[in-house]
Parts: structure tokens; sequence; C-alpha cells
């Protein structure tokens, strides 16, 4: 379990790490850590959330109002903030999911293309 | 609003950002502690893989940050504990922003209220004032002020003749008594014709205004109207005073009404007390009443455009109507070419949004220099100001360098120093705007005269405001852009600059300094020879022989009409009246007189030699009693003074004055010579023989060159009217012969009104422009001296430590301290002269414009060029002597030790 510098990652698919996000929150509000661990569990540990730029990503989330924060409490019993999606993070999702569903597509066929 | 309710939530935000990044981390501990590891290795690894818990709180929090405004913020802060660290340079920064601000926004302030200012009217750009374009001193009579423009039987025809104006209205300034004896205390009043108040949209504040109604031939003296100001002042603003009596030179008004606070009529830089109807003007004039006669120019007229009409349009129409009104209005006693000049006038209109101002026009000029003066004043604080930043900021070149190279922007340090000059230069302009509210009142009340109280409103407005803005900008940019461009900009690496490397640097600072310093000098140069220059303008003035000594006299003004004597008795009256001043203890001697010499009253008129074709020449004229001349002191040159022999029935005598010999006579005795008086002001053309020659004496200006001059007897007249004047030489105080004037009138004429002036007063009076450019010009030559001197002081003192080193070796090799002393003013004299040769070609540039105002020198006076080039000189030697003596006492040993 090895963290790889951040900015490498990040890199690689600008808004994915948002769309993970918003995609697993509307499955269910989590508190950070349930959604890191949520994530990790999901994608059979292939793809791991850097811990530390969840953070930064939620709170832009939460300025854009995509998502709202409440007072919760965690599974061990200690007060934490629980984050859900908004309307407007539910339509943003939407959104995204097809464009992002189109631009996976339209990658794949290049790709299929390239290796005949 | 949306961000405003952001900065206001962020204290929560940033709670639950750390709550939340808390339980990941006590959550992500436990999980791995289920996993087998101990606490202290779970905690260990998980802070591994969460990353710089505070550098991610802070990315975090970054999101709901505006990153300029809060790196703004940061700097605004920084420099406020810097100011807190430093105050003593703060306060010198922020007392020479306020200085250097406070003079501009305050003569700007006065340059707004009495140029800018639109009048506080309805509609003021529909305003234009009616009068002959084409005058060219074509005008004959009376005149009973500057803004005198029509007579009253043009005002009349103009009246029903124009089409251009919806309302039209004329108007005269005038005062009027308060007192019914004793010394008089004038109001301002206005004489206006019905349609005055309707032409600007006045309304009243309480009671009705007067109106056409109120304005019919023969009104007498009914109603009057009285200022905001003046309710408060004479009524102490009482809900009774509609309706009540006002005394006015000896009549009796209804107050029918008050106008607004802000209204002060057209005249910018007079406020008015009482309105009264033109046709009210008979009655309080009596026999010199202006009503009617044809050749007294006395009103000014004002009209409101209708409005489809233009400005041109009015101008053609009254252009029109102009043959018929000056036929129809021709005076008849005018002498043929008078007359031609008198059908030829043509009306026109001119735009009067902005009134009319006699002090507009007298100091529009001077505050302009003024204010570019002041310019430059601030100018030289800007560059002191950058001078000190920049040392100041070469003592923070290690943080500067560390910031750097820790990654901070170049641009953030640069905007660091520009935010703290900014800084300064508010706290600068707040100070100054609040100093110059009191002065540009004390310049304004400089202004004054014992005669007339100027009043300019000078509530702030929005191009004062803006003035002060653009100066605070400026300032801001031209003291901390320097040093800004300096620190963030320089091409040496952070390591150069922190490795203590300070010797190089510190030269580049120097020669910045010097360039700055050049530019104080040339600056301080040029204002130092116009404040001299001006200074020796007053000076010449002040002192030029005026053909009488100025000095402890006293004028006396003496209304006899509320006593009602008899004509036959007036000339016997008179003598008595005269006889018990002279008898006062301590009065040299006393006379009357007709014109009291720059007065600002005259009379003239043609004279020329009898039976000769020798051309007419024009000479002031004045009737004196006997012993004017002992008491003015005007030497008489020959011949002989009035005396009790002439009478009204022994041959008219004149005394005359030199240049009045030299005019008519050349180099021939004038005494026992005859010459003509023209005809005019109702009398017949009249021989005199001249018996006396005095000295020249100035008439009606102090710049005026001699005038020929005729002195008249008034003993050969036979009614002296019910106005005297008296001249009083005394050598007593004024303090204490007043009351004593006083006494000796009032015990024989208790009710004659009373008006008291010193000559030397009303004389220093007519030179209240030169004073007030001579001592404003001087402060700003001093202050600049001063500023120039702190900069000179601060780029030897620098220099002297820069060469500390070099200083301590030569001592060691034997170098005298003289040598040293001149090592260290050698340094100076390259910007020095710069400086010094800039000043000059700066000042002979302000010189052209400043010309006009000049007296008895001209404005490359070389002896004000050279006396101020030294005075400079001086003072650079002056700021230099301290460091100099500092650098001669360096001991080489402890220069040496420092390696």
């Amino acid at each position: 379990m090895h963290m790889r510098k951040s900015t490498e990652r990040r890199d690689l698919f600008a808004g994915a790490l948002e769309l993970m996000i918003l995609h697993s929150l509307r499955v269910r509000p989590m508190h950070g850590y349930a959604l890191v661990k949520h994530i990790k569990l999901v994608s059979d540990d292939l793809l791991q959330v850097e811990e530390g730029s969840l953070y930064p990503a939620l709170q832009r989330m939460l300025r854009e109002g995509l998502l709202d924060s409440k007072e919760g409490i965690s599974a061990k019993g200690r007060p934490t903030r629980i984050y859900r999606l908004t309307k407007a993070g539910i339509k943003y999702l939407e959104n995204e999911m097809s464009s992002f569903e189109k631009m996976f597509m339209g990658i794949s066929r290049v790709l299929a293309v390239a290796k005949t | 609003m949306n961000w405003l309710r952001q900065i206001f939530s962020r204290r929560r935000r940033y709670d639950d950002l750390s709550v939340s990044i808390q339980e990941h981390l006590e959550g992500k501990v436990e999980d791995l502690m289920d996993e087998g590891m101990s606490r202290e290795e779970a905690e260990r690894a998980a802070r591994r893989e969460f990353g710089n818990v505070t550098r991610i709180e802070e990315r975090s929090r970054e999101v709901w940050q505006s990153p300029t405004l809060e790196s703004i913020w940061a700097d605004v802060r920084y420099t406020s504990r810097q100011i807190q660290k430093s105050p003593g340079f703060a306060v010198t920064v922020i007392l020479t922003l306020a200085l250097g601000i406070g003079a501009n926004t305050a003569i700007f302030q006065v340059l707004d209220a009495v140029r800018l200012r639109t009048l506080p009217v309805r509609a003021p750009n529909q305003l234009a004032r009616v009068s002959i374009i084409d005058v060219n001193g074509g005008r004959r009579g009376r005149f009973t002020w500057q803004n005198g423009d029509v007579t009253s039987n043009i005002w009349n025809e103009l009246n029903t003749r124009q089409k251009a104006f919806s309302q039209i209205a004329a108007w005269s300034p005038s005062r009027f008594n308060l007192d019914r004896s004793g010394e008089v205390h004038y109001a301002n009043g206005l004489m206006i014709s019905g349609g005055f108040f309707d032409v600007l949209g006045t309304k009243p504040l309480l009671g009705r205004l007067i109106t056409p109604a109120d304005d019919y031939r023969g009104c007498g003296t009914q109603v009057a109207v009285i200022s905001y100001s003046f309710w408060h002042r004479h009524f102490g603003a009482n809900e009774n005073t509609l309706g009540s009596k006002l005394f006015l030179s000896g009549h009796l008004l209804q107050v029918i009404g008050i106008t607004p606070a802000n209204f002060y009529g057209v005249e910018v830089g007079q406020n008015f007390d009482v309105a009264v109807p033109l046709c009210s003007e008979p009655a309080f004039a009596g026999q010199w009443s202006s009503t009617d006669n044809p050749l007294t120019w006395w009103l000014a007229v004002i009209g409101r455009l209708k409005p489809d009409w233009t400005l041109n349009q009015a101008s053609v129409q009254l252009r029109s109507i102009s043959s018929g009104i000056f036929s129809s209005t021709l005076p008849e006693i005018l002498d043929p070419e008078s007359k031609k000049l008198y059908r030829g006038f043509h009306l026109g209109a001119s735009p009067c949004a902005y009134g009319i101002s006699d002090l507009r026009e007298e100091f529009d000029e001077p505050l302009f220099l003024l204010l570019s003066l002041s310019g430059l004043v601030l100018l030289l604080a800007c560059a002191n100001i950058a001078n000190l930043m920049l040392a100041r900021a070469s003592a923070r070149q290690r943080e500067t360098a560390l910031r750097i190279s820790l990654g901070a922007s170049r641009f953030g340090v640069a905007r660091q120093f520009l935010v703290e000059s900014l800084l300064f230069s508010i706290l600068g302009a707040i100070s100054g705007l609040i100093l110059a509210q009191g002065l540009s009142r004390i310049l304004v009340a400089s202004f004054d005269t014992e005669r007339s109280q100027i009043f300019v409103d000078l509530s702030l407005d929005w191009r004062v405001i803006a003035f002060t803005g653009f100066l605070t900008a400026s300032t801001c940019i031209l003291a901390g852009l320097l040093p800004a461009i300096r620190m963030a900009y320089t091409k040496r690496s952070p390591t150069e600059l922190m490795s203590g490397q300070r010797q190089s640097t510190r030269h580049g600072r120097f020669l910045m300094g010097r360039g700055l310093v050049t530019l104080q000098v040339a600056l301080s140069l040029a204002l130092l020879i116009v404040a001299l220059l001006f200074v020796r303008t007053f000076q010449n003035l002040l002192s030029l022989n005026l053909g009488f000594q100025q000095d402890h006299v006293l004028v006396a003004n003496i209304d006899i009409s509320p006593l009602r004597v008899p004509v036959e008795n007036r000339v016997t009256y008179k003598q008595e009246l005269l006889k018990s001043i002279q008898n006062i203890p301590g009065v040299v001697s006393a006379a009357s007189v007709g014109i009291v010499p720059l007065s600002g009253m005259g009379w003239n008129n043609f004279v020329s030699i009898p039976g000769t074709n020798a051309p007419q020449h024009l000479a002031n004229f004045d009737p004196i009693g006997i012993g004017y001349f002992p008491t003015m002191e005007t030497p008489m040159l020959g011949g002989r003074d009035f005396g009790q022999n002439d009478t009204p029935t022994s041959p008219r005598v004149a005394i005359v004055n030199q240049e009045f010999a030299r005019t008519l006579y050349a180099k021939l005795n004038p005494i026992g010579k005859t010459f003509r008086v023209a005809a005019g002001g109702g009398q017949e053309s009249r021989l005199y023989q001249i018996v006396g020659v005095v000295a020249n004496t100035k008439y009606a200006g102090l710049r005026e060159d001699p005038t020929p001059i005729v002195f008249l007897a008034e003993t050969q007249d036979t009614d002296p009217g019910e106005g005297f004047t008296f001249v009083v030489r005394s050598n007593e105080s004024f303090l204490t012969l007043l009351p004593e004037v006083k006494q000796a009138i009032t015990t024989t004429s208790p009710e004659a009104i009373l008006n008291f002036s010193v000559l030397k007063t009303t004389i220093r009076e007519g030179l209240l422009r030169e004073g007030v450019m001579a001592r404003l010009s001087s402060f700003f030559g001093m202050l600049a001296a001063v500023l120039a001197m702190i900069g000179l002081y601060g780029l030897i003192s620098f220099m002297v430590i820069r060469r500390r080193k070099e200083i301590g070796i030569r001592i060691a090799l034997g170098a005298r301290k003289m040598v040293v002393v001149a090592l260290i003013m050698h340094e100076i004299i390259v910007p020095l002269t710069i400086g010094l040769a800039l000043g000059a070609s700066l000042a002979l540039v302000i010189g052209v414009v400043a010309r006009s105002m000049l007296y008895g020198l001209g404005s490359n006076d070389p002896a004000t060029f050279v006396s101020s080039i030294l005075g400079i000189i001086g003072v650079a030697f002056l700021a230099g002597a301290q460091p100099a003596r500092r650098a001669a006492r360096v001991l080489p040993m402890e220069v040496l030790r420092e390696e």
C-alpha cells in the first residue's frame, strides 16, 4: 500500500476523482474515510484514492453546491461530517457521466484500431 | 452576494474540515490496528498515507478563499505589523504625505469652489448672461461695479424686445447700513428685478420671494427677502421673522421671505444678506440714483434660455435687436464720437452656469500656479519617501531573498511593497483630506478684506474626492514602485543576496538614490526661485514710493445725511467737524479729501491747454481741503498750497503733480499756467490756474506708472455734500485714536453715520494677491528646501557607511580630516550640479507663467536665481556636514577589526 505522488495521478483523469466521489455519494451519503474505503473496495483495490487530495476536492464540490454536509456519527461512534449529493450534484453527475462515457467509448475505439 | 456569505460561513467550513480529517485519521488508525499494528505504528502509517495534514487542510481551505484578496489582506496585516514595529518611520511618511496631499487638496478645493462648480440652482446650464460683446472701452459714464454691464434704460428695452429667454432679470450688488447712527454695519445687498428668483428657479425656504408684482416704478421701500445665513445671524432664526421690519440705510422694510441655505445669488465668492426690488433703488440712493441715469452702468443681466433655444441663437436674436435698443437709449449729452460708438454696440449671450465672479478672475491664475507649486512639493515628498522605502527595502533584503527562494512569486514580493506604500498613501490621504478642510478655509479667509468677506462653498464634492484619490494613487506608485521593482526583480540570485554580499547591491541602490536626490535638488531649487520671485515682488510693491506716507493715517468717512443740515450751513459744519478732530491730543494734522488714493475710487476727465491745438490728455482729479499735503506728507515741489483765500468767488486754482506738468508743459515751469477741463459730470468746461506742483502720487493702483493728477480746492465748492472724508495723521495707536475721533464727532453730531479705515490696511488689501502668493510660495519653498535637505542627508550618510572601510584605510595611511571631508562632499557634487541645472530650467518655465504676476523684476531675475542656487548649495553642505564629520572620525582600527 504505497502512496504515489499525488500530482502524477491526478493528471491522468481530469475530473475522474470528482466523478467517483459524486457517484459513490449518490449511492449512499458517507463521511470522508468511508468514501476512501468505499472506492477502494468497489474498484477491487485497482483504484486508490489519494487520501490527501480527497479533501480539497470535497471542498471544491461543496463550494460549487454539488454537495452538502451535515453533522453525523461515524461507524466507530465519533463525530464526523456526512457528505451527500444535492439536486445540482445529481444533475451534474448525470451530465458528466454521459460525456465521460462518450469519451471513454471514443478512446477505446481509437485504441482498438491502433491494435490491429 | 454569495461570496459574502461564504466569507462569513468560512469559520464553520474550516471546523467541519478539521473534524472530517480527524475522523479520517482515527478511522484509518483503528483499521490499521485491526490489521495488527501497534497504535504507534498505525498512527505513523496513517499520517504517511494521508500526507501532510497541515498542507492538505490549507489546500482545502484555499478553495474557499479568493487568492488575490487573501494575500493582499495578508500583506496589509504584515505591513501593519511593520508599522507597529517602527512607528517613527510610519509617522514621518504619513505626515509628509498628509502635508503634501493636504496642501494640494486644499488648493484644489478652493479652485473647485470658485471655478468648477455650477451655481446651486435649477438647470444652471440654461442660464446665460447678457452683455455688450464689443465694448472695447467705448462706454462713457459711471460704473458702479466691475460687472455693471448695462444701464437701466438698456435693461428696460432689452427686457421688452428679447425673445430668447423664458425669463430674464437684472441685478446689482449693493450695501445697506443696518445701524441707525454711529459706526456703520453693512449688510450685503442685492437689488433685483422682479423675475430674478424665477430665472434661477429658487423656491423660498419660508414666506415668499420677490416677484414682478413687487417691482414697479415708484415702489419705494416696502419688501425685502433675506438669506438663510442672515436670518440666523440677524434674527436668530426666529420663526416670527416673516412680516417683521428690517432697518436698511434709513428705511424700514418688511421681511417677506427667506431663501434656502445653499443659495448665495449669482456671484461666486460673495454671499448676500438682503435682496430688495430694483424699483427701491431711487429711494435708497436719493440724488445719486442710478435708475433712469442713461450713463450709469450698474446692472448685470441674466436669463434662462427657452427650451428650444441655444446660446448662439440667443446671441443672434440679441444682435438683431441691438441697433434698436442702443438708438432708442442714446444719451444726449455724449459727444458725437462717443455717440457713434454707443450706437454701434451689440448685445450677446454668454454661458452663466458658473455664475460670475471677480474672485475667479483675480485668483484663477494664482490658484493654478499654486496648485502646480504644491504639486511639485508633493512630487518632492514622494521622492523622499521613495528614498526612505528604498533604504528600508535594502534592510529587508535577506527576508525578501528568503521569500523568493522559498517560492514566493516576484510579483507577490513587489505587491507587498506596493501594498505598503498604498497603505501609507491612504493613511496620508485621509489625514491630508482632513487637514485640507482647515487649510482651504484659511486660504479663503486670506482673500478677505475689511470691506468684503469672501464667501465660498467649500463642501466636499466628487471632484475633490476624485482629485485626492488621484493623488493617493500617484503617490503610492511614485513612492512604492521603485523599491518594489528594485527588490522583486533584482537580477541577483537569492543565494547571492543571502550570502551577505551587500556591498554591490548597495551600490545599485546608491545610484538610484542619487537619481532621486538630483530630482529633489531640481524641484527644491525651482520652488525656491519661484518663492523668491513672489516675495521680492511683494517687497517691491510694499516699499514703493507712493508719493505719500501711508503709516499712521486714519481715514474717517462721515455721513451727515440723518442730520439734515441745510446746504448753506454745510461748509461751516464740515469745518467745525474737522477742527474738533484736529484738536484731539496726539493728532498731528487732519484734512478733508474727496478721493482717498488707492481706495478704488476715481474721477477722470480730459484737460487741454487753451488756445493751442495740443492734444487733450486724460487726467485724474481729486478735490482736497487745506492741509491735505502736509497730512499725507506729500512733498510740495513748487508754488503754494491751497489757502483760505481760495473761495468760490476767487479765480479757480489747481495744484498738479509732476507727471501732469511733464505731460502738458514738458520742461516749462507750470506755475501760473492755465489749463482747461472738459465738460462733464453736469459741469461746464472750466479754466484753472496752476498755483503749485507736488510729487507724483499713486492714484488708482500700486502697479500704475505715474499718471497726471489735478488737485482741486474744496474751498472753492459751494456745496460739500453730506458725506465727508477726512484723513487724520496721528502718532498715537489707532486703538486709542479711534474712540477719541468717534467721541469728537458724536458730541456734535450723534446721528452721523461713521465708517473708519486705516490707510495702510486699505493699501495692503490691494496687495492681497501678491501677499497670498508670497506667503504660500515661500511656505512651499521652505518645505522643499527641508525635504531636499533630508534627502541629501540620507544620501550622504548612506554613502559614508558604504565607504567606511575605504575611509578607514585612507585615515590609517595618513589622510587628513579635511581630505576625508572633501572626499565625501565630492560625491554629491554631480547630483547637485545636475539638479541645479534642471531646477533652474524648470524655474524658467514656471517663470513664463508667473511673469504677469511679478513686479519690479523679470521672471529670469539673475539675482534671484543666483541667491536661490547659493541657498540650495548651502542646504546641501549643511546636510553633508554631519555625516562628513562622522566620516572624518572613523577609527581605522575599528574598521579593520570588522573584517
